[in-house]
């Protein structure tokens, strides 16, 4: 459904003063993104996230490479893109003024569906999004995470197979992003769509995602499944809390015995990475027993996303929006 | 499809207009304001300007004002839009690009068009006499001109996307172009110096074509010249319009 080869993108922009700069925002991605895929776009804050999804929805021309969606080119084939995609921005999309239905209606109505179709399509979204009752609401009217779900709705009134979404759960309670990512994974498993969604929750691509793939200043860091980018990270954090602070010299020589990686000691603290921890805690809590090192608490952190953009890159991911 | 798409962005901006219509009344109050404060003064002397009636002198002027002010700022709440998101969810949409501008500048003219209607109309109780069919052809050259305009201001919009970088750039332009167009007093009365300077604002021709024409002159060539260069600014306007919505949209 996408595949993009060198696809990249230079922003001219400014220095100090006069000086011009130029803003590598992406430089050079290849993407693929097969039919019914539910694809992750991982990555901070300027990592070149919606500067992609621009190009890839024919709102920015690409400065280099090439990118084909739905099986046509962005570039010269732009209104056939046009035509098979669904696109939520990251900022919003409605007039504050205009009223929450009637922007819905009019959009689904530029998409060549009738006004008739549009209104049925858009309460159903109103429905599912828990938009009830705001049908003839101003945007300025509705709370963020409201305006949000209204973005969603746009984006989705002309029933795309094929959707953008730029970050769609920024502003949502816990409760309404649970909702939405039920709403996504049915919008593949009843209309068989693709979709292909940046975020910056490493939860959420976790949760949602089939593949994750992890930009970092323009350029993809690593693509793959949300388990075996984890895998990349050597093993579960094993971390043990003492009793008695004195005794970590000798706790860490015991976890050493079983340790792969990281190995550290903070006052009663002690943790390492430790290659299918599961297997290993049993052991570990005995022979720490037998050395008679009592523990006040011990825990097995399965790595997160976060700690496989560490690994990746050696920075972490900031997880704020 | 062109046009239902084009409808579909006239209805939207219609409706937010009328849902909000201070500016709609605002632009309408500035004209009737000059008719009723400033027409009297033009009253006695109007002879001395060579026209029989003050009026047939004044409301051309006035009309063109609308026009040009009017539209100008069109492009404002473009910025806004385009700051909502508006302009680009629209334009990831198939809609032809030519549309959502067109939409646009359909409800400038319609806003044109009723003001315009409304000012000619007020202006019979002050005395206005002429020809009716002279006022409808001056009403549609402003009405063109207005387009150009809007189309202008929609391309400006689109390309600064400040409304800091728009305002003085539009008010540098306009003002000028407002007084050399003879538009409260004909240019004719002036000093030499300021006639040739006026020579080069094709407004001022739009201007002198409706005075003709709401006179009942039709087929004189101060009324070519008008009609010429309304056709002209309305022509350059739509292109640059299209051609900066067509664009993409960095
Ligand atoms: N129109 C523009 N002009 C100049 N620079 C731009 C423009 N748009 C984006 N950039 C720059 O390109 C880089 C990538 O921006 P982009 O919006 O793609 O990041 P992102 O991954 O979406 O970030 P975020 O998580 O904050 O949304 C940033 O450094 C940004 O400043
Ligand atoms: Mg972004």
């Amino acid at each position: 459904m996408i595949h993009a080869r060198g696809l990249a993108r230079t922003f001219a922009g400014r220095g100090k003063g006069a000086e011009k700069v130029e803003v590598k925002a992406v430089a050079g991605v290849d993407i693929d993104v097969d039919e019914g895929e539910i694809v992750g776009f991982l990555g901070p804050n300027g990592a070149g996230k919606t500067t992609t999804l621009r190009m890839l929805t024919t709102l920015l021309t690409p400065t280099a490479g090439t990118a084909t969606v739905a099986g046509y080119d962005v570039v010269t084939e732009s209104q056939k893109v046009r035509r098979s995609i669904g696109y939520v921005s990251q900022s919003g999309s409605t007039s504050p003024e205009a009223r929450a239905g009637e922007e819905i209606v009019d959009h689904g109505m530029l998409y060549g569906i009738s006004k008739a179709q549009a209104t049925a399509r858009g309460r159903e979204l109103f429905e599912q999004l828990d938009l009830d009752g705001l049908w003839t609401r101003e945007p300025k009217a509705m709370s963020g995470g409201q305006r949000r779900r209204l973005d969603i709705a746009m984006g989705l009134v002309h029933d795309p197979t094929l959707v953008f979404l730029d970050e769609p759960t920024t502003g949502l309670d816990p409760q309404a992003r649970a909702n939405l990512w039920t709403h996504i994974s049915d919008l593949r498993s009843r209309r068989g769509a693709t979709i292909f969604l940046t975020t910056h929750y490493l939860d959420e691509a976790d949760a949602l995602c089939d593949r994750i793939l992890v930009i970092d200043h323009g350029t993809i860091v690593a693509s793959d499944t949300p388990d075996a980018l984890k895998r990349q990270v050597s093993g579960d954090l094993v971390e043990l809390v003492l009793a008695d602070a004195s005794r970590s010299g000798e706790a860490a020589t015991v976890l050493s015995r079983v340790a792969d990686d990281d190995l550290t000691v903070s006052g009663a603290t002690v943790s390492a990475r430790v290659r299918g921890a599961g297997h290993e805690v049993a052991g570990l809590i005995r022979s720490l027993d037998a050395a008679g090192i009592a523990l006040e608490s011990l825990e097995v952190r399965r790595p997160t996303l976060d700690d496989v953009f560490l690994t990746l890159t050696g920075r972490s991911l900031r997880e704020d929006a | 499809m062109f046009w239902r798409e084009t409808f579909i962005v006239f209805r939207r901006q219609l409706r937010l207009a009328l849902r909000n219509p201070a500016w709609v009344i605002i632009g309408l109050i500035q004209p009737i304001l000059y008719l009723v404060l400033f027409g009297p003064l033009l009253e006695p002397i109007a002879g001395q300007l060579g026209a029989q009636n003050a009026y047939t002198l004044f409301v051309p002027g006035l009309l063109v004002q609308l026009g040009l002010f009017g539209a100008l700022f069109a492009g404002f709440g473009l910025i806004a839009e385009w700051r909502a998101g508006v302009i680009e969810a629209e334009r990831v949409t198939p809609a032809s690009r030519t549309a959502l501008l067109l939409g646009r500048i359909l409800r400038d003219v319609l806003q044109l068009v009723v003001q315009g209607a409304v000012l000619i109309g007020l202006a019979f109780f002050f005395g206005l006499t002429g020809s009716i069919a002279g006022m409808f052809l001056g009403l549609l050259l402003t009405v063109l001109l207005g387009a150009a305009c809007a189309a202008a201001s929609n391309a400006l919009a689109l390309t600064t996307k400040s409304e800091d970088v728009m305002a003085p750039l539009i008010n540098s332009v306009a003002l000028p172009v407002l007084l050399l167009s003879g538009i409260l007093l004909p240019m004719t009365i002036g000093p030499q110096w300021l006639q040739i300077v006026s020579d080069f604002i094709p407004t001022k021709y739009i201007v002198n074509a409706i005075r003709e024409l709401f006179t009942g002159d039709f087929f004189t060539i101060t009324v070519f010249w008008g009609v010429l260069w309304t056709l002209v600014l309305f022509a350059a306007g739509l292109w640059v319009g299209t051609r900066t919505f067509r664009k993409e949209n960095a």
